[in-house]
């Protein structure tokens, strides 16, 4: 059964082959059939596979495929070939289950597409990619699929290329992403020198013959590469404007499986990890400010998918946080059940964009809940998921998350620091999620009304937003929306993901004896590197009681703002009313205020230092390159004067050194 | 035997059979002056292309028989002295003959469109791929000299072939005086050379540095100083900075296919000679060219990047990251190691390949006012395969995995690695990560709908037409640079099995 | 006074120098032409006067080969000045500069 493993990766590029060959042909919606079907296939082998792997003793569930040489460089030897432990068959497991997931909804979402067939290709493409990725057994192999999943989300991205910003993220997308990869290629070659290989199990047997500066180094320039592709700080920038891409594609790509690459990666060098404290700590500690700079910025979003863009980045920073406290275990596990509710979220916030003709801005809905009941009770269990409400999902992992940065060792106090900035992340989590469903399934139908004219900037935190859409002049006449419930393509997923989103939890429950599958499933792997909490039952419930509070009271400051404050009851219950005014005023208050400022400030770092730099470098290159232009001037004459100054320059340059 | 003033001449033997390339090229070349100047009007227009394209392929298939030749009876010296049959000449032989029957394929159609003769065009095709490969092959540097003259004169007329476009003029007349230029410099470096050690043959050279350490040598600067000059002629040749100024404008302004075979062939031949003499004749003095070598290829890599990024014409774009890919080539071959070079091989190998297949997609679209990158846009809409083609071409130069580009950068990059010259492999990556943008504009652009710019008022690209010639050609280096990709691992052991020669 | 074979090295050089220099400040293509022709000629007298000191009589033949190269350089050059003169009879080699940048 093991042996199955490469029909894993071969049947989405199977998929992919014949979708070029006749994707146009088959048409729709066979296309979208066809790769669905391969897709899942793709699942099953993956499930056989992990059946089998669970078959053997927990000590004994690595098993390497090797199918060729693939670069034989000498004393580098690079093979095509395949890793299965743990740790690979998890990733692979949730990558293929979503995965077969997304590609049913997209059938019903990319409805009526003119390039019905080619985005399918380029699906197919990604899932091949994304598996070379997490099941290769070396560092260049999964550098291969690193790229791969990068090329395919810059065509997806920019999938509508006819929009100007389309074109513009996927550029972004990718001028970001190769920082990455340059730390990703040195981190390689690092290795390669230090240790003469790089494959996972040789990496992991000679790790402790590193040095510590060696470790460091390697560890950081890997942090570089996860950062780019799992949207850190500070290269976060590309992931809010990837949003510009089809919402299966943020589902899929931008939110469960792609993003969550630069964890595994770290995840599965953990041997080298382990050698250098310093960087676990910056791990950790880039890991919290994104977490928290991600969730200040989501609070002052309007567009229903920013808000879930900024909240992965966010989620992101979570699981970079349990890497860098060495709690690998948790890590994946906030990937898994991240995996399903932000799918979940994403592929519904999909279906109502779907029904509100296009409409994105959160401003302009409200009262879903009536007419799309399946989409808005999906939602809602996704919403308490990463709200961290018990017992569904989010809760557990983030719980565990927590615990290990309680826990950090050494450090001198810096776990502690870190866990309250990560509760009072999970505050704010639970309060912009609220937020998001009061103000699309709650309160008023804002469906058909007037728009302003200049186009809302969605990195502006505005008062007049309290007063509800503002009153200005009408610029475009807006055709009649009837939301209506989507197709069965589209919901049957978000059925799935819900059921996940709800018990995704029992995966790694604490409470029942020592149920901990995840944990025991993937100890093997991380023996000797992972953190083990200490911590007594009482500390535990007493934490988690911490948690559940701060979620609450998030969700009660949204309602109190976004729920209750539209329902009419001024002369019902003054009291309450006036109470609610007053949270409203000193909200509004903070929010003019410190608050406002603090937010923008999150805005502003993110379009002007971010954005700035990554614009900067851009522009400094081509300012050089106008700097040099004029040496090009056309004139024959100029370019002898070149060749006779390089002639002087290397003749004296080797001529010193002759006579020297 | 001939008595000559009293002395006995005695005529050299020559193995004829290991002169094959050489004299195949040579004859067709002949074959078609000499038929298309008899019959003039009744020569059929397809006879220059066709036996063009013979004798690329029949040059391939000696190339195979001589490798198999060398492998069975060892590398040797033939015309006394003046040539070395081995696999590193046979290596270039192949990619010679591999651009020659590309650029017969992509021209046979560009020079109908154009008016352009084509008995002249393929004559002087053949002559420069003659010189070309006894370039690679020479090891007497008069003979390279010969060899490297035959390349460019060949170039400078073929450069001016569109001789009513004020360009094509302009170019050649650019490339004439430079490529003069550089000659008497490379020239002049070989008469120090000469003067040092009394021959030009670069086995010569070698024997004199070995002796230095033992007995006294009068005058090694001399000999450093044609070591330098000799450097200005091949780094003239390969476009690297600062003797690249004319490869943009002559690129830009030449007929594409041409612009292709300089970027593969003759950039290939004179990387050839290159690695020949430093390891042949100066691999004594690896330490005091290595460092110069890496500063030129930064130099390159910077240059030839950051100026591609700021064109519009795509052919110009094309010729800076040609600058930038030289950069590349010469982090192998600083290195000065097995490893390196074949890898530098490897990269010239597969590069080759995408440059000839970009510039044959080029060579579809022709605008009386050059290429600018608009368009082409909606190439990908209109022809989707020959889009492909071009992404693959594309991405294969940024260096995206699962092409040979990607291949060919992890190795000279490894190379530079091995021997720890890490601030040249990481301003490599860094530059690598900086340039794949050139190539990714050039991607959106014949991906994006070709509606965007009718708005703006410009005209849409026609759907080229797509002679099945030049289809063919195109294909057929999109599957080699894709199978590349995927194992690699028969040309990393072609090249490497080239490389020995050179250090023995 | 003794002329030795370094005084004709040291002619060869400045030959080859005064043409190199000729080709930088000359705009006339024709002119610039015949500096590369001087810069060869310097070469060739080095080779002679090298072959002389060697008592060798390789570099006596390398002059044959130059000669003929450089032939060949002249017909390609003088063609292409003629083509280009055509069109623009005054044209100088600062005027060719449609293709820059």
């Amino acid at each position: 059964m093991l042996d199955l493993i490469w029909l894993v990766p071969a049947l989405p590029l199977a998929g992919f082959l014949i979708l070029v060959a006749a994707g146009a042909r088959l048409g729709e919606p066979r296309a979208g059939w066809v790769a669905t079907a391969f897709t899942s296939a793709s699942f099953v082998v993956t499930a056989l596979v992990w059946i089998s792997l669970l078959g053997r003793d927990a000590e004994n569930r690595v098993f390497e495929k090797v199918l060729f040489d693939w670069l034989p460089a000498g004393n580098l030897r690079v093979e095509a070939g395949f890793l299965v432990d743990p740790l690979a068959i998890t990733m692979a497991l949730f990558v293929t289950f979503v995965s077969s997931l997304i590609h049913l909804y997209s059938v019903g979402y990319m409805h009526g597409d003119p390039k019905f067939s080619k985005f399918f290709v380029y699906l197919n493409l990604f899932v091949f990619s994304m598996l070379m990725l997490v099941l290769g057994n070396n560092l260049v192999l999964t550098f291969l699929g690193w790229e791969g999943v990068g090329a395919c989300s810059y065509l997806l991205i920019s999938f509508w290329h006819t929009r100007e910003s389309a074109a513009r993220a996927g550029k972004k997308a990718f001028i970001t992403n190769r920082v990455g990869d340059w730390g990703f290629m040195l981190a390689t070659f690092l290795i390669f020198t230090t240790l003469g290989t790089v494959t996972y199990t040789d990496i992991g047997a000679l790790a402790p013959n590193l040095a510590g500066g060696t470790a460091t180094a390697v560890s950081l320039l890997l942090l570089v590469a996860a950062a780019g592709k799992s949207a850190q700080l500070p290269l976060y920038v590309w992931l809010p404007d990837a949003m510009e891409g089809p919402t299966p594609v943020s589902a899929l790509i931008h939110a469960a499986t792609m993003v969550t690459a630069g964890v595994y990666l770290l995840s599965r060098m953990s041997p080298v990890l382990v050698h250098s404290d310093v960087s676990l700590r910056i791990i950790a500690v880039v890991g919290t400010a994104t977490a928290l700079f991600a969730a200040l910025a989501a609070t002052a979003q309007h567009d229903i998918k920013k808000v879930l863009a900024y909240s992965t980045v966010s989620q992101l920073g979570y699981m970079f946080l349990a890497v860098g406290s060495g709690a690998y275990v948790a890590a994946l596990f906030h990937m898994i059940t991240h995996a399903f509710f932000k799918a979940l979220l994403f592929l519904g916030a999909g279906s109502v964009i779907h029904a509100m003709n296009d409409e994105q801005d959160m401003r302009y809905m409200g009262a879903l809940r009536k007419v799309m009941p399946i989409t808005g009770a999906t939602f809602i269990v996704g919403w308490l998921a990463i709200a961290g409400v018990p017992p569904f999902a989010g809760f557990w992992s983030k719980d565990d998350i927590l615990l290990a940065a309680w826990e950090m060792d050494g450090g001198g106090g810096l776990g502690k620091v870190l866990w309250a900035v990560g509760l009072f992340t999970a505050l704010l989590t639970a309060y912009y999620m609220s937020r998001q469903v009061f103000m699309v399934f709650y309160g008023e139908a804002h469906w058909n009304e007037a728009r302003p004219a200049p186009a809302t900037d969605n990195d502006e935190v505005d008062l007049a937003e309290f007063e509800g859409p503002p009153e200005t002049v009408t610029v475009e006449a807006h055709s009649e929306v009837h939301p209506h419930e989507s197709p069965w393509t589209m919901w049957v997923p978000l059925v799935v993901l819900a059921t996940g989103a709800a018990l995704g939890g029992l995966l790694n429950l604490p409470v029942i004896g020592d149920w901990l599958f995840l944990e025991r499933f993937l100890e093997p792997v991380f023996a000797g590197t992972m953190h083990h909490i200490t911590a007594g039952t009482g500390t535990k419930l007493l934490l988690a009681a911490i948690a559940t509070t701060g979620a609450l009271i998030g969700i009660w400051f949204a309602a109190q703002v976004w729920l209750w404050r539209r329902v009419d009851g001024r002369k019902l219950e003054p009291r309450l009313l006036e109470d609610a005014f007053e949270v409203d005023a000193a909200y509004a208050r903070f929010f003019g205020g410190p608050g406002r400022a603090t937010a923008q400030l999150a805005a502003d770092t993110d379009r002007v230092v971010v954005d700035g730099a990554v614009n900067g470098v851009a522009q400094g290159t081509r300012r050089l390159g106008f700097l040099l232009q004029p040496a090009q001037s056309g004139l024959v004459r100029q370019y002898a004067i070149g060749i006779a100054v390089g002639a002087l320059g290397l003749a004296t340059w080797l001529l010193i050194g002759a006579v020297a | 035997m001939i008595p000559v003033l009293g002395q006995v001449f005695t005529a050299p033997s020559i193995d004829w059979w290991a002169l094959a390339p050489q004299l195949i090229l040579l004859g067709a070349a002949l074959l078609i002056l000499v038929v298309s100047a008899l019959l003039a009007e009744r020569c059929p227009a397809w006879f220059s292309g066709v036996v063009a394209l013979v004798a690329g392929a029949g040059v391939f298939v000696s190339g195979f028989y001589l490798w198999y030749d060398i492998r069975d009876s060892g590398p040797r010296s033939i015309v006394s002295g003046a040539l070395s049959l081995d696999g590193f000449a046979v290596l270039f032989t192949l990619l010679v003959a591999v651009a020659v029957v590309m650029t017969v394929l992509v021209a046979d159609a560009y020079l109908e469109r154009e008016h352009m003769d084509s008995p002249e065009f393929h004559a002087l095709l053949l002559l420069a791929a003659t010189g070309a490969i006894v370039m690679a092959s020479a090891s007497d540097l008069i003979v390279l000299f010969l060899g490297l003259e035959s390349l460019s004169i060949g170039l400078y007329v073929m450069a001016a072939m569109q001789f009513r476009r004020e360009e094509a003029q302009e170019a050649a007349m650019k490339y004439f005086i430079l490529g003069a230029f550089s000659s008497a410099f490379f020239l002049y470096g070989i008469a120090m050379v000469y003067g040092s050690t009394g021959s030009t043959g670069l086995a010569h050279a070698r024997d004199y540095l070995n002796r230095l350490d033992t007995a006294i040598v009068d005058q090694p600067w001399m000999l450093m100083l044609g070591f330098a000059l000799l450097l200005v002629g091949l780094a003239f040749k390969v476009a690297a900075v600062p003797f690249h100024f004319w490869a943009p404008d002559v690129y830009q302004g030449s007929p594409a296919p041409v612009s292709g075979f300089m970027a593969s062939a003759a950039k290939a031949a004179g990387f050839a000679a290159m690695l020949r003499i430093f390891f042949v004749a100066f691999g004594q003095s690896r330490t005091d060219w290595s460092p110069v070598l890496g500063v030129l290829a930064v130099v390159t890599l910077v240059v030839g990047v950051v100026m591609a990024i700021i064109q519009t014409d795509l052919k110009r774009m094309i010729a800076f990251s040609s600058i930038a890919h030289a950069g590349y080539i010469l982090v192998g071959v600083q290195a000065g190691t097995s490893e390196g070079t074949a890898a530098a091989l490897f990269y010239l190998f597969s590069y080759s390949l995408m440059v000839l297949g970009t510039f044959a997609v080029i060579s579809l679209v022709q605008w009386q006012d050059g290429q600018p990158l608009d368009r082409f846009e909606g190439l990908a809409d209109r022809r989707p395969l020959i889009g492909f083609a071009l992404t693959v071409f594309l991405l294969g130069q940024a260096g995206v995995p699962l092409t040979s580009g990607f291949i060919a950068k992890f190795l000279v990059i490894k190379a530079a690695v091995d021997e720890r010259t890490w601030w040249l492999a990481i301003a490599a990556m860094v530059i690598s990560a900086a340039g794949a943008y050139i190539y990714l504009r050039v991607i959106f652009a014949i991906w994006r709908r070709p509606g965007a710019v009718d708005e703006e008022g410009g005209e849409p690209v026609a759907a080229p037409v797509v002679p099945p010639a030049s289809g063919f050609a195109i294909l057929g280096a999109m599957a080699f640079t894709l199978v590349v990709g995927f194992v690699p691992q028969f040309l990393i052991e072609f090249a490497r099995d080239a490389v020995p020669v050179l250090l023995g | 006074m003794d002329v030795t074979t370094g005084w004709y090295l040291v002619l060869g050089a400045l030959l080859f120098i005064i043409g190199g220099v000729g080709l930088l400040i000359r705009r006339n293509p024709l002119v610039m032409l015949m500096c590369v022709e001087l810069m060869l000629n310097g070469v060739n007298l080095t080779f002679v006067a090298f072959s002389r000191r060697l008592g060798d009589i390789a570099g006596q033949t390398v002059v044959f080969f130059v000669l003929v190269v450089a032939a060949a350089e002249v017909v390609v050059g003088l063609g292409l000045i003629v083509s280009i003169m055509r069109r623009r009879p005054d044209v100088t080699a600062d005027d060719l500069k449609l293709l820059k940048g």
